[in-house]
């Protein structure tokens, strides 16, 4: 672009994962390219430069090039990045070879290009609209700007892909909502003109790969290209379900259980921490503990019933006041 | 073969209003777009949306006053009109559909200031606001369950008797082509930023719809008129919101000066965007530039301020320059950025082929003129989105049903198969760039006889090139380098409207600046240039001109 020209060269190695759906077989293949491009550029100008003078068939997605498209999410050196906001300096700072691969976590179309088809079928289980029973007669819905201005965090995501391909719980869960689609439930519950708050934080709450799915492995945080922290928007979640009285799910529980055992005693009570997670009363549930619970009793692995106190006991519960008085 | 009642082509906020319009009224609509509708370049709208909002003490008449004297009243008054009276519903409409607009003290829609007018009424949301736009149209169309034929490439259009009935369009994803019919068709495509090097525009706008309707007839109005921002950022071109001047950001020349007040010495940084990007080209060409830039600087902001109201600028200037708008002024120049011209419609989006309607972008209704104010093309695309279908909806119901011909798929898979099978020969990518330095060369912020003259020339050997360009990879699933080559013949079409409304207009106006022709010629050119391709005249172009309609402003001179 323009004035780049003038700039000085630097050598690029980069190793490209692979595939075309064209071959019988399905496999996949390494190629490397080593290219000269202006120093500066990004790792997106690097493939763009492959794609139009050194293997014309290599296929990406590209098209702002100014991070707000996001057409291009692709794992680099193991992460998933937008190659347009990530600098060649940035992921080689000494010339190291670049690797470049399809986004996990989601279909691969042919070789960088990975199907929409899971993150949009992600985003469409949290209903992504606005239900509004009040419409005003005339003119705009009234709003503090703090609670707009609070949106804004969510609005900035662009639907890469990056914290769903980089997702520890989707790797081994395809029923997890994933932290896109629960970003965009957080944008609509904390809407102060939706009115499925209630039965949007139910859902959340109950459905099967809801809220209390992510693992807080805080991946999705780390790799978000434009600060959304996916992450925190579910934690939220999980604390307005809380504060809804919707203390009914499995998640619900368990939090409640480690919470009352860490204030009661100083620790958590790891013999109860499972029965109270499943409900007392919930008898299927508690059967389903008996298996593996024999199984930590033969490897002695199995926690006491007696429950012992934290000798700093009082120290923990001051923490408690501490956190309960300036929440 | 495919069928639909109405057939929007493009995803960005022009075709998806349309789109949720046709739906609504329970039509059949399908969009058919080459990426998915998120990707459309509408997501890089940053600044805001106008509308004159009577409950604050604006109103239509002062916004289409301030529309028509920042085209250099080139724009058709009646079209202005339609836009500024029905913004307001736009914008609130679009609050309503869940668009997250930044508010004001009272709870009310929040406004900032923005170029070419006095009255601060541009709505919007940070500095994202054509993202958060168009994800919220792309919610309601989800809600609506609408058809997207997603990631296919349309190369042409379906013309039976004269009436515009449908597209051959290339799945982009397995190789195969396909008729899709209709009883009307939206182009929706956005503009031809691709045609010139360096620009603003996403690496997909290149012109297609614009080509497919001026090959298939159409008339393009106005194709001289190429908007230059003023604040691309340095080196990479990256845009840079008005947004910026909106909320006090300063333009300073190397000696520290604000350099406007020579210039524009009421609006000064606000004053519209051609009169901007010339008085920064004239102080980095007579030396008061750094490396042929001038300076933004938003520093007298403060850094909460800009991180609140302009976080993306800040995100943008910090990652892909280094500079942290907060601590230092930004170098910034004027970029390629927006086409005013474009396929000539009536004011219902229709053009001059029956069946085929135009809106957004790609569209000249025309309500941009010689040069389009900032946060006017967003509402652009969604007054004409909606009403283009409106009158489409209407349209076609006296519209009988579709032909079964597949004549033109089948002359279309010829056409594609014998660019794959063209030997190695012309690389794309190098054509293109030859074209698009060469363009903005010619028909820069400045321009006269000599340079457009020179761009012709130029185009003429690209076009000679154009049949040796080769397609070197021959697979069928996500076949970007045929794509690539399809859309550079697009863009040589687009190429040639430009310069044959260039060379046409012999008077300066707006974004249309002669140095050899430095004034406005009311008496002469008070008027559209219209070119149609026409295989019975000579370089199969014919030049015709049409009147500007005025209604209650008479031109004036232009000052600010």
């Amino acid at each position: 672009m323009g004035a780049r020209k003038e700039s000085i060269l630097m050598n690029v190695n980069l190793k490209v994962k692979r595939f075309d759906p064209g071959d019988s077989e399905g496999k996949t293949w390494w190629q490397k390219y080593k290219i000269d491009i202006h120093e500066g550029s990004t790792v997106l100008d690097a493939l763009i430069h492959v794609r139009e003078y050194e293997d014309t068939s290599l296929a990406l997605r590209c098209a702002c090039r100014a991070s707000i498209c996001g057409s291009c999410g692709m794992k680099v050196n193991g992460n998933a990045k937008l190659v347009c906001k990530t600098r060649i300096v940035e992921v080689s700072p000494n010339g190291e070879q670049i690797i470049v691969e399809p986004m996990a976590n989601h279909g691969v179309v042919k070789d960088l290009v990975v199907s929409l088809d899971t993150f949009f079928n992600q985003i469409k289980r949290v209903e992504p609209y606005i239900q509004a029973d009040h419409v005003p007669e005339k003119g705009e819905y009234i709003a503090t700007n703090e609670s707009m201005e609070n949106l804004l965090t969510a609005m900035n995501c662009i639907m890469c892909g990056c914290c769903v391909s980089d997702c520890t719980v989707l790797e081994v869960d395809d029923n997890f909502i994933g932290p896109a689609a629960l970003t965009k439930a957080w944008r609509f519950v904390n809407d102060p003109r939706d009115s499925k708050r209630t039965d949007r934080l139910k859902d959340l709450n109950d459905e099967d790969g809801g809220i209390w799915d992510c693992t807080r492995c805080m991946q999705c945080v780390e790799v978000c290209p434009k600060g959304v922290a996916p992450m925190d928007r579910i934690m939220e979640l999980r604390e307005s379900t809380l504060t809804n009285g919707l203390t009914n799910a499995f998640g619900a529980k368990h939090a409640n259980s480690v919470n009352k055992s860490i204030k009661h005693s100083g620790r958590i009570d790891e013999f109860r921490l499972p029965i109270e997670s499943k409900g007392y009363f919930n008898i299927k549930g508690i059967f389903s503990l008996l298996i593996p619970g024999l199984r930590m009793l033969i490897k002695k692995q199995s926690p006491s019933p007696i429950h012992h106190k934290n000798p700093n006991q009082s120290k923990v519960k001051n923490i408690f006041k501490n956190f309960e008085e300036n929440k | 073969m495919y069928e639909h009642d109405i057939l929007i082509i493009g995803a960005g906020l022009a075709g998806l209003r349309a789109s949720v319009e046709g739906v609504k009224n329970g039509l059949d609509i399908a969009v058919v777009s080459k990426v998915h509708p998120i990707r459309s370049h509408s997501s890089a709208a940053q600044g805001g949306i106008n509308a004159p909002l009577t409950d604050r003490g604006d109103d239509w008449e002062a916004h289409a006053y301030d529309t028509i004297k920042g085209s250099d009243f080139l724009a058709d008054q009646d079209a202005v009109e339609i836009m500024s009276r029905e913004a307001g519903e736009a914008v609130i409409e679009l609050e309503r559909m869940g668009v997250i607009f930044t508010r004001g003290e009272d709870g009310k829609l929040g406004t900032r200031a923005f170029g070419g007018q006095k009255i601060a009424r541009t709505f919007f949301v940070g500095a994202i606001t054509g993202s958060a736009l168009l994800h919220v149209l792309f919610e309601q169309s989800l809600k609506l369950g609408l058809n997207v034929y997603e990631e296919w490439f349309v190369t042409k259009l379906i013309i039976e008797n004269n009436v515009c009935r449908g597209v051959v369009a290339y799945d982009i994803k397995n190789g195969e082509l396909h008729t899709i019919k209709a009883k009307a068709i939206i182009m929706a495509s956005g503009g031809n930023g691709r045609v010139f090097e360096p620009s603003t525009q996403s690496l997909i706008c290149t012109g297609d719809g614009l080509s497919l309707a001026y090959k298939a007839g159409a008339p393009l109005m106005d194709m001289e008129m190429v908007q230059y921002h003023p604040t691309t950022l340095a080196r990479t071109g990256i845009l840079l919101s008005e947004a910026a001047r909106g909320e006090g950001a300063y333009l300073l020349n190397s000696n520290g000066e604000r350099f406007m007040e020579k210039y524009a010495p009421d609006y000064m940084e606000l004053a519209s965007r051609d009169v901007v990007s010339r008085s920064e080209q004239t102080e980095i060409d007579e030396g008061r530039g750094i490396d042929g830039n001038v300076l933004l600087d938003l520093r007298h902001l403060g850094r909460d301020y800009i991180e609140k109201r302009l976080g993306y600028l800040q995100e943008v200037s910090l990652e892909f320059l280094g500079v942290d708008m907060a601590k230092e002024a930004v170098p910034v120049r004027p970029g390629m950025h927006y086409l005013m011209g474009g396929i000539k419609t009536d004011l219902n989006g229709l053009t001059e082929i029956p069946g085929l309607y135009a809106a957004g972008e790609c569209a000249n209704v025309s309500v941009h003129g010689a040069n389009r104010l900032g946060a006017n093309s967003l509402l652009d695309t969604v007054v004409f989105g909606r009403r283009s279908a409106e009158h489409a909806i209407e349209y076609i119901k006296s519209i009988g049903q579709n032909s079964k011909s597949e004549n033109d798929l089948k002359l279309e898979r010829k056409r594609l198969q014998s660019i794959l099978d063209r030997p190695k020969g012309e690389n794309i990518a190098k054509v293109r760039e030859d074209m698009a330095v060469n363009m903005t060369k010619g028909i820069g912020v400045w321009r006269d006889q000599k340079s457009i003259e020179n761009a012709l020339e130029n185009l003429k050997n690209i076009k000679n090139r154009l049949p040796n360009v080769s397609v070197e990879h021959k697979g069928k699933f996500f076949n970007t380098n045929l794509i690539f080559a399809l859309e550079l013949e697009f863009m040589v079409d687009n190429a040639e409207a430009i310069i044959h409304g260039a060379i046409t207009r012999k008077e300066s106006r707006g974004a249309h600046f002669r140095t050899d022709m430095p004034d406005r010629d009311d008496e002469n050119w008070l008027k559209h240039t219209l070119v149609y391709h026409d295989v019975n005249h000579e370089n199969n172009v014919r030049i015709e001109t049409a009147p500007v309609t005025i209604t209650k402003w008479e031109p004036e001179k232009r000052v600010y």
